[in-house]
């Protein structure tokens, strides 16, 4: 896997217990973006998901104990980083992301010169697919981010997201670990990066279930509000020095 | 009471001592982890044996009944102490993670290097 020409794009698939849904996934990258190098970073699955996704025609990195879900990605922006990628998108390892929306936010990224581009299902209306718990989380998130980032974000829990170079090395040396959608925007913003929205549609999980319960929700939320506050503390402190 | 609580104080704090030499001492702990036990069991100690280090604290302290300063100044020790180990423990996970994906990445480049060489010959 090398970068080729100065608009390298790396697709990141961070992936646990995902063999029921891993291969269709890659493939159908390949298919919507031949020749676009693909990530899969498995977490130490236990099923057959290094195995379906090399099979499929990904590249795979194995950790070798389970790091959760930030953990995962921080490798792949490390691997994107030290490769010299210039772009890296990441999608779901569960088929919810359509690979199909990967051009709209790679275009977005080259074009607006912003360094970071989330796929958002709530433009233009949209939503389906989610339930009425995660989109009263997203509303309450919304109010919270709002004032931090200066403008509106319409879906920040978002795992579809695109970076530029700028911020696949700042997240190569520092990505939240827990639930970091919400937290790498405000990472970002303490930088004054920018970030824009495009327009996509999400869809069903293709094989397994969420590991979110009741308990994770709340803990979720408790996780991310202190996340949150600590980077302001944290770039704040940084900022005034 | 008084002295009980002191003589149950001066018990603990001794064997406390003996448990972290003890652990040191087989290598359970590294001599650097082992100092906060020590010290906070050493001030233990002292102020279980001596009336006149606990009452002048307590003085200091405002407070009129000697024991409850005592329990003030152990469990301070141990906040410091459970503290201290957060902060070693979240260094520890971060280096944990950092290796976990440094080992990932280095396996992944390897096998690339190899499938890269196989491909030339």
């Amino acid at each position: 896997m090398k970068p080729i020409g100065p608009d390298s794009l790396m697709i990141l698939i961070p992936a646990f217990n995902e063999e029921g849904a891993i291969a269709n996934v890659v493939k159908e990258v390949h298919s919507v973006l031949p020749g676009v190098p693909v990530l899969v970073v498995d977490d130490c699955s236990p099923d057959g998901t290094r195995i379906e996704a090399i099979n499929a025609g990904a590249d795979v990195i194995s950790v070798p104990y389970h790091l959760g879900l930030g953990g995962c990605v921080q490798a792949g922006y490390r691997l994107a980083f030290e490769l010299g990628f210039n772009y890296v998108i990441r999608i779901d390892g569960d088929g919810q992301h359509d690979p199909r929306f990967i051009p709209a936010i790679f275009d977005k990224l080259k074009t607006s010169g912003c360094q970071m581009v989330i796929g958002s299902r709530f433009i233009n209306g949209g939503g389906e697919h989610t339930s009425i718990w995660r989109k009263l989380g997203i509303l309450f998130f919304r109010g919270v981010l709002r004032p931090i980032l200066d403008k509106p974000v319409h879906d920040p829990t978002s795992g579809f997201v695109g970076v530029n170079k700028d911020a696949i090395a700042v997240f190569a040396r520092s990505f939240p670990l827990e639930y970091p959608e919400i937290e790498a925007l405000v990472v970002l913003q303490r930088r004054r990066f920018r970030f824009e929205e495009v327009p996509c549609k999400m869809r069903e999980r293709q094989a397994g279930k969420s590991s979110i319960t009741t308990l994770k929700s709340v803990y979720y939320v408790i996780h991310v509000l202190l996340g949150v506050f600590i980077n302001i503390l944290k770039y704040g402190e940084r900022r005034s020095k | 009471m008084m002295n009980r609580l002191l003589s149950v104080t001066f018990g603990m704090s001794v064997l406390l001592i003996g448990v972290v030499l003890f652990s040191v001492r087989r290598s359970h702990i590294r001599v650097e982890y082992s100092v906060s036990w020590l010290v906070a069991a050493f001030v233990m100690l002292i102020l279980s044996s001596s009336d006149f280090v606990l009452g002048t604290i307590a003085n200091l302290l405002g407070i009129t009944y000697a024991p409850v300063a005592l329990l003030l100044v152990v469990l301070s020790l141990f906040l410091i102490v459970f503290y201290r180990f957060s902060i070693v423990i979240s260094d520890l996970k971060d280096a944990n993670i950092a290796l976990t994906q440094k080992l990932a990445i280095l396996e992944y480049r390897i096998q690339d290097l190899h499938e890269e060489r196989k491909e030339k010959d």
